[in-house]
């Protein structure tokens, strides 16, 4: 992506400490995200991106840092502003996401039942439209349960920008499906940044999907964010560990007799630094 | 703490209980949080354009109170016929079978008729809401909701704390009302006195207080079961498992929690 004209920062994240109960899991992560780009977020698993991707969208508060969402400090918000914010986000998660009391149709109309004074037939015109989108028009008055799970990412989709966000979220777009399905899910991806100027956050660890659609990548690991950059970059990195990630090496263990002794022995107050 | 493995017995024995008791407390906490949060969506979410919709209020209203009418029926038109039976048997040894009314009509009404409709609600609506939260919470439907903007206390959990504060005491009463009847239908095959003769006794007998005492009640178990049952979902961890032990704890303690109501208010109203 060209840069070149500096295009504003939509996400701003400061030096991001977050725990869950006694254990550290983000270290002091800064990270930006600018207007218009595909920012990949990845990483090994426990490696801490769920969580970071958890705190850019608000729904974590954390240890210590900031988030800054559109020029907003999200947790000095009032209530009120921060649910006027939210309607500018819009999140695929992992699994869906669902409500699985309701049809398709009904799912993606939520966010317009919830926030929009807009008749009925609109909001199904509406709805319709999105399923246009993702190719799953028809398919509105069936339920979650009787879609496959490529469908139900694709109308989780449709349902995250039926509001027309600002900022879109995909947590883990290809786990759990086969290859086709989500080199698809990629293209709708790529096709969703292009036709509605959408930003677009992804967390994900397929390589593929990373190198197909990122402009810039952040490699987290063990809580440091070890790499931020673009995709080239990230191809001509030097770094012994990057590249390790990159040609899927796994990485020896670097032995610390003290430490194996302390995860042996159980003491649970000196093994808190054990890798996770 | 885990430190000395020789720690002696009655420490550790302390030290659990001292935990139990802050978890408990923590909990306690919790549900005061909760309809702390709901109150105030029910009655800021309007002016925040979050209101809480009377939609869904009524269709938890159907599903809590109305699908549960043919059960409890049942069991209240047990319980009254029960009530009567015993009666007259213990009666009997005073030679006062007719007075069986008397006793009949104030358990019926202060003390069955509510508990039965608190115990079947709790075990059909209270562990129905746990799971369906706690499944929520793992499908991240919960975070869905809230990223959308929409407050889940707002949108899940007021409309299932109204129906059930608005449906139970309306069950109680019915089960009032049809135990008598059962019990009227006993007492007429067994000692011969007539329906009317019964209502003119049960009308004698009790007082308007005495019903308001039951429905009062009931309104207080409807509350209890909405917010055990949902802070219970809201816990939720580790998978399906997690849902059922949610489930199962729901309902032993929307349980425990009215049967100890009901003593207390028993003792309250009659100090």
């Amino acid at each position: 992506m060209n840069r070149t004209s500096a295009p504003p920062v939509v996400i701003e994240v400061n030096d991001l400490v977050t725990h869950y109960g006694p254990r550290q899991i983000l270290n002091g992560v800064s990270v930006d995200i600018v207007e218009g780009e595909i920012m990949v977020i990845m990483g090994g698993s426990g490696s801490g991106k769920s969580t970071l991707l958890r705190h850019l969208m608000a729904l974590q508060r954390p240890t210590s840092g900031t988030i800054r969402i559109l020029g907003q400090d999200v947790w000095r918000l009032p209530a009120k502003k921060l649910f006027e914010l939210r309607k500018k986000l819009g999140v695929t998660f992992q699994g869906g996401a669902l409500f699985s009391s309701m049809t398709v149709g009904e799912n993606i109309m939520l966010p317009l039942f919830e926030h929009t004074k807009l008749d009925r037939k609109t909001m199904e015109i509406m709805a319709r439209m999105k399923l246009e989108v993702v190719d799953l028009a028809g398919f509105e008055d069936l339920m979650p349960s009787e879609l496959s799970g490529g469908m139900i990412k694709r109308a989780a989709v449709a349902r995250a920008v039926v509001m027309d966000p600002r900022i879109l979220f995909f947590d883990e777009p290809s786990a759990g499906l086969d290859p086709v399905v989500s080199s698809q899910l990629d293209d709708l991806i790529l096709r969703l940044r292009d036709a509605m100027g959408m930003t677009i956050c992804v967390v994900t660890h397929e390589l593929e999907s990373v190198f197909k659609i990122a402009d810039r990548v952040t490699v987290l690991d063990r809580g440091d964010i070890l790499f931020v950059g673009t995709v080239q970059e990230l191809r001509d990195h030097p770094g012994e560990r990057i590249q390790n990630l990159l040609n899927r090496r796994s990485e020896e263990a670097e032995i610390d007799a003290d430490e194996y002794l302390r995860r042996l022995t159980g003491d649970k107050e000196e093994a808190e630094g054990m890798p996770r | 703490m885990s430190e000395s493995p020789k720690q002696n017995a009655t420490v550790r024995f302390f030290d659990r209980v001292g935990r139990s008791s802050v978890a408990g407390l923590e909990e306690m906490g919790r549900h005061g949080v909760l309809m702390a949060e709901s109150l105030y969506w029910l009655v800021y979410g309007p002016g925040m354009s979050q209101p809480v919709r009377l939609g869904a209020v009524f269709a938890e209203m159907m599903e809590v109170g109305v699908r549960a009418i043919p059960i409890i029926a049942m069991m209240a038109a047990a319980i009254g016929a029960m009530l009567a039976i015993q009666g007259i048997y213990s009666l009997k040894v005073f030679g006062a079978e007719g007075q069986v009314v008397y006793g009949v009509a104030f358990s019926m009404v202060r003390e069955f008729g509510p508990l039965i409709t608190g115990i079947l609600v709790a075990g059909r609506s209270g562990s129905a809401l746990s799971a369906r939260l706690g499944t929520m919470k793992i499908n991240q439907e919960l975070d869905a909701l809230e990223v959308m903007g929409i407050n889940p206390v707002r949108f899940l959990v007021v409309p299932s704390i109204l129906a059930t504060v608005i449906m139970v005491p309306a069950l109680a009463f019915m089960s009032m009302v049809l135990g008598l009847y059962a019990a009227a239908l006993y007492v007429n095959v067994a000692l011969g006195i007539s329906l009317a003769a019964f209502l003119d006794q049960v009308v004698a007998v009790l007082s308007v207080g005495d019903v308001l005492h039951g429905v009062g009640k009931s309104a207080l178990f409807g509350l209890l079961i909405a917010l055990i049952g949902v802070l219970n979902g809201f816990m939720v961890s580790g998978g399906a498992e997690g849902v059922g032990k949610a489930t199962t704890r729901s309902v032993v303690q929307c349980i425990s929690a009215i049967v100890v109501t009901d003593m207390l208010f028993a003792l309250l109203a009659t100090l």
